[in-house]
């Protein structure tokens, strides 16, 4: 037991590794020397280079990356060049609004998506599975940006019941409910259709027939059948969290919802690379520990669960 | 996972006349009678078509503008489904946007299914150091939500449609080089490879004519299903200004420059979001009719 968490953390370690150094690339592909845009305009050689020096610029890459690095690990990520402010203090904020969001949207996703999947794997190819499998392809294909204005159009133009934007106060949970849906379009056919496939494997297994075959009920059974069902939903619910979070910047640019990816879009157009850097390092590193803990999770949920 | 060896076909319902037909022979006439599948291809035939020969449709100039026929209703002076923003026909710019959308949508699948598909067969079949090496490169990009990464990427370089594919082509990468991967290495322990090294096969024989025919398919299959994640993800960089810039058409940058006018003509804000979901939609139904004609599991 100790043993596989300890042997899932050292895997985890190279890859956090390689993530970082990614991110860090990432902003050295961008078009022109990134500190060009702290050196103020018309500013001398020696300014320039006096700024360069201060900034560790003028050292080769890899130092200029182990310096990054060093600063990262110690909760240093720059200043936004467009705020002045540190770059940790922009994220937070933005980073618990977009838990927020994505929560709720897999609150959403799991309800729906579990209620629809096991109906689907009870109702295996009668016209109920049909229409299941045929929502949880539309979730999966759909474009929830889209979904999102679709949802504006409807109920903040048309029947004005709920805001378009915004965030709101935290005790007005009104400013959620569209965005939430929006963003659970995805997970909710990705959760439904796995559910479906895992009631339907589980379902075909001997020990379910010698359950019914005791005389049980249908609702006894059905909690059999639940538990067993439990670790692929924990497993698939995880990673769609995870992948909400990176990559709810659509459905947050559509509702203006105060989160990373309205940050990461803020930050994009007035190129304030520090920002950007540290909102893609942070989401991505949150990715990483969101799938270390599943696995971690899964096999405390199933012990049968047993990874090389 | 499930083998995805060429078996023999099962004979069919109406008995043993086909008694030895081939693989791709029984895959295209399994997809031959699903309706869902042929309607959805000819749903996409249709805006394909339509995308490619659009100028010679007899369409208005989608980049004529016009100050006093903004935003407006369908059928409006021969406009059937109306105008844009700026006094655009909103018709002929949906069927234009489809040559950008479906473009950037469609490459990057191809590119990554040939550089992914490559870079996983090699790990697979060498096995050992160079699976260890190219795999864990591999395992560093797969960290990153997708969007997340096609957005950083886009990001940094700056918007236009080719950033973008070379963006889309390095989330998409790292999935297909898994898939191959892991179908490689079950294929290559598999009996019938070492009985043809046994009986002297080279390399190149073993590898083109078992690995690769036992392979293909697989990877084929999940590639399409990433054409509709991809148009969907490529429409949403153009949406975030990411993407193709104006005034090209193109669906998802339609929705970003419509979106200031939701409150004007809501439906004409949500049209082109209309197509994305079409296209998407129906490329995924295709995917899955494919995904069970050659009984390729998930």
């Amino acid at each position: 037991m100790l043993r596989y968490v300890l042997r899932r953390l050292l895997y985890a370690l190279p890859i956090a590794f390689g993530v970082s150094l990614v991110c860090f690339t990432l902003v050295h592909l961008a078009p022109g020397d990134p500190i060009d845009s702290i050196i103020p305009e018309g500013a001398s050689e020696e300014a320039i280079a006096q700024i360069k020096a201060d900034y560790g610029a003028d050292q080769p890459l890899p130092m200029q990356y182990l310096k990054w690095l060093g600063r990262v690990v110690t909760g240093d990520l720059g200043q936004s060049i467009k705020s002045g402010r540190p770059v940790t203090q922009e994220i937070a904020p933005a980073i618990v609004n977009s838990v927020i969001l994505a929560s709720a949207g897999i609150a959403l996703a799991l309800i729906a998506g579990c209620g629809l999947g096991t109906i689907a794997g009870y109702a295996r190819r009668r016209a109920v599975d049909s229409v299941i499998t045929g929502i949880a392809i539309t979730g999966i294909s759909i474009p929830h940006y889209w979904l999102g204005m679709v949802l504006v159009v409807v109920f903040s133009v048309g029947l004005n019941w709920l805001p378009a934007s915004g965030m709101g106060s935290p005790a007005d949970l009104s400013h959620l409910i569209l965005p939430a849906i929006a963003l659970s379009a995805i997970p909710t056919g990705i959760i439904a259709r796995s559910v479906r496939a895992a009631v339907i494997e589980v379902r075909k297994q001997e020990f379910v027939q010698t359950l019914y075959a005791k005389g049980l009920s249908d609702v006894a059974v059905f909690r059999h059948v639940a538990r067993n069902v439990a670790p692929t939903v924990l497993a698939v619910m995880g990673l769609q969290f995870a992948q909400m979070l990176g990559g709810s910047i659509l459905v947050e640019t559509v509702f203006s919802w105060p989160g990373t990816g309205f940050l990461m879009n803020a930050a994009i157009f007035s190129r304030d690379l520090p920002v950007l850097q540290g909102t893609i390092l942070m989401l991505a590193m949150l990715f990483v520990v969101m799938n270390l803990m599943v696995d971690i999770l899964q096999m405390l949920f199933d012990p049968r669960v047993k990874r090389h | 996972m499930s083998t995805a060896v060429a078996t023999a076909p099962a004979p069919t319902a109406s008995g043993f006349r086909r008694p030895s037909t081939g693989f791709w022979q029984t895959v295209g006439r399994r997809l031959s009678r699903d309706p869902v599948t042929l309607a959805c291809a000819a749903i996409l035939l249709l805006i394909v078509l339509a995308a490619l020969f659009a100028p010679w449709l007899g369409l208005d100039d989608p980049y004529k503008q016009s100050m006093v026929r903004r935003l407006k209703p369908f059928g409006y002076q021969g406009h059937w489904l109306g105008t844009d923003e700026l006094g655009r026909d909103m018709l002929s710019r949906l069927v234009y946007g489809g040559r950008s959308s479906l473009f950037t949508g469609f490459v990057p699948v191809v590119l990554a299914t040939l550089i992914g598909g490559l870079l996983g067969i090699v790990a697979g079949y060498l096995g050992g150091r160079w699976n260890m090496v190219i795999m864990r490169c591999i395992d560093v990009f797969y960290a990153f939500p997708s969007v997340l990464l096609a957005v950083a990427i886009s990001g940094v370089l700056g918007a236009g449609q080719f950033n973008s594919i070379v963006s889309l082509t390095l989330v998409f990468v790292p999935a297909v080089a898994r898939i191959a991967e892991s179908v490689t290495t079950r294929v290559r322990n598999e009996d019938f490879v070492d009985a043809a090294r046994a009986t002297g096969a080279s390399t190149t024989s073993v590898l083109f004519h078992h690995v690769l025919s036992n392979v293909l398919g697989p990877i084929l299959v999940y590639a399409s299903s990433l054409i509709s994640v991809s148009i969907v993800i490529a429409s949403g960089l153009s949406f975030l200004g990411l993407g193709v810039t104006p005034p090209n058409a193109d669906w998802g940058l339609m929705l970003n420059t419509l979106r200031q006018s939701i409150y004007v003509a809501p439906v004409t804000a949500i049209l082109p979001g209309i197509m994305i979901f079409i296209t998407s939609m129906c490329f995924s139904l295709m995917s899955d009719g494919l995904r069970s004609a050659m009984d390729v599991k998930a």
